[in-house]
């Protein structure tokens, strides 16, 4: 296992009060807590910092924890054979402890109030751990829905009260509807429970990946569209690409860029029946490099029309 | 053979009691948070409470700001108003993003 430094996470000496600890805790947790900071990478040093107060917060974790001496942080190591019993784990299967598959962070779960109640035996039972996984999906698997094979490392609590890190593999299948920041929960797929409590859940956060072509929002999509000049101005029938195949679209005489055409019911469908609107939005694109005939035509229109899109700006040439 | 799956939206409606057992919250906090408006309650069935599915995350996060920052309940309204305020303005960029052209 690859040795944490606690004090450091929290940036206080190895001597610090409790009161020092906590309130370098609180002050790291309101800056880097997940559900408030936006910050990469704010979710791990969270984890970094509630693991480290986790343990320096109880007396019997911080001695069982600076019991294994100062090292650098990340570097492997095992603890001392003898330290869990040292360290109040006596009576609760450690004389057949071993560190295989312990995480670090779990290894103090046994010392202090809570260990002493799940490594006790019987004084009560724990239940297993929630936890929320983020899943990035596809908006064609939004589309038709999709099974995810996920392959998790979760912490269990063994016949002692320890936790250990064991694979967990969940199949599970989004039926089509998913939208962004769409949350799901799978009944007793978290950690498992200890002593007779209920099995933890895992709860999906879906997000859908980033489309070359559609942009989703809620059940909607939007795609541009590009047109030939003389489409927009004369109106044409265009072929559309959705979801659930390509479609034709009438392109009114006249169509302007940015303007929206709605393909009804070619979105996202939704869970309970129907579906979103898929949004054209019209861009005008010109070639290039334009030939000596396009030339030509375009400039017998310059010379012919008497149209001003800028008008509405007044002035002279506007 | 799949695992069981359940939506968290609007149209799946959980108890007092699940969303007691599945937040983390204590009952009191649920019925304080509901009455405060950030978990809101669906057309109470006879009298008991229930909540739409959606409110799972909420009441989830409140939880998580309860043990780790410390928050009681009123606290925990401000911070969830706030939470949900900055998650309605996200949204509305998104659905403005994605009208926009070349985004």
């Amino acid at each position: 296992m690859k040795y944490a430094d606690y004090y450091a996470a929290l940036g206080v000496e190895r001597t610090a009060a409790p009161d020092e600890i906590k309130k370098a805790y609180r002050k790291l947790a309101q800056k880097h807590h997940p559900d408030v900071s936006k910050e990469a990478g704010a979710e791990d040093r969270f984890k970094e910092i509630a693991e480290a107060y986790q343990t320096l917060k109880d007396p019997e974790k911080r001695a069982a924890y600076d019991a294994l001496g100062q090292r650098p942080q990340g570097e492997e190591f095992r603890p001392p054979p003898d330290w869990a019993r040292q360290h109040g784990a006596s009576g609760n299967g450690a004389e057949n402890f071993s560190f295989d598959d312990v995480d670090f962070g779990d290894l103090f779960e046994r010392f202090g109030a809570r260990g002493a109640r799940g490594a006790g035996g019987g004084r009560g039972p724990l239940p297993g751990q929630d936890f929320e996984v983020p899943v990035s999906i596809s908006i064609e698997d939004a589309f038709r829905g999709t099974t995810l094979e996920l392959s998790l490392s979760m912490p269990e609590y063994d016949a002692a009260g320890q936790l250990r890190r064991v694979p967990h593999n969940v199949k599970a299948r989004v039926a089509p509807g998913a939208i962004d920041g769409q949350r799901l929960r799978l009944p007793g797929k978290g950690g498992k429970g200890w002593g007779g409590g209920r099995d933890g859940d895992l709860y999906l956060d879906i997000s859908l990946k980033a489309h070359p072509f559609y942009r989703a929002t809620d059940h909607d999509l939007y795609l541009d569209l590009p047109l030939a000049p003389w489409e927009a101005a004369l109106g044409a029938t265009v072929e559309v690409p959705t979801l659930g195949g390509t479609v034709k679209l009438k392109i009114p005489a006249g169509t302007s860029a940015g303007q929206k055409l709605r393909l009804s019911g070619r979105g996202l469908p939704k869970p309970r029946g129907g579906a979103g609107d898929q949004f054209a939005v019209a861009q005008i694109v010109v070639p290039a490099q334009a030939s000596d005939a396009e030339q030509k035509l375009y400039e017998q229109l310059r010379d012919q029309s008497q149209f001003n899109p800028r008008r509405h700006f007044g002035g002279e040439g506007a | 053979m799949s695992d069981e799956v359940l939506w968290l939206d609007e149209h799946r409606v959980v108890s007092l009691a699940e969303l007691v057992e599945v937040s983390g919250l204590s009952e009191g906090e649920v019925l304080e948070l509901a009455q405060v408006g950030v978990l809101p309650v669906r057309e109470p069935r006879g009298a008991a409470f229930t909540f739409s599915a959606r409110v799972v995350t909420v009441a989830r996060t409140a939880c998580r700001l309860r043990d780790d920052l410390e928050l009681d309940t009123r606290g925990l309204g401000v911070a969830l108003r706030l939470l949900e305020r900055v998650s309605e303005l996200e949204r509305e960029i998104t659905r403005l993003r994605a009208q926009l052209p070349g985004s």
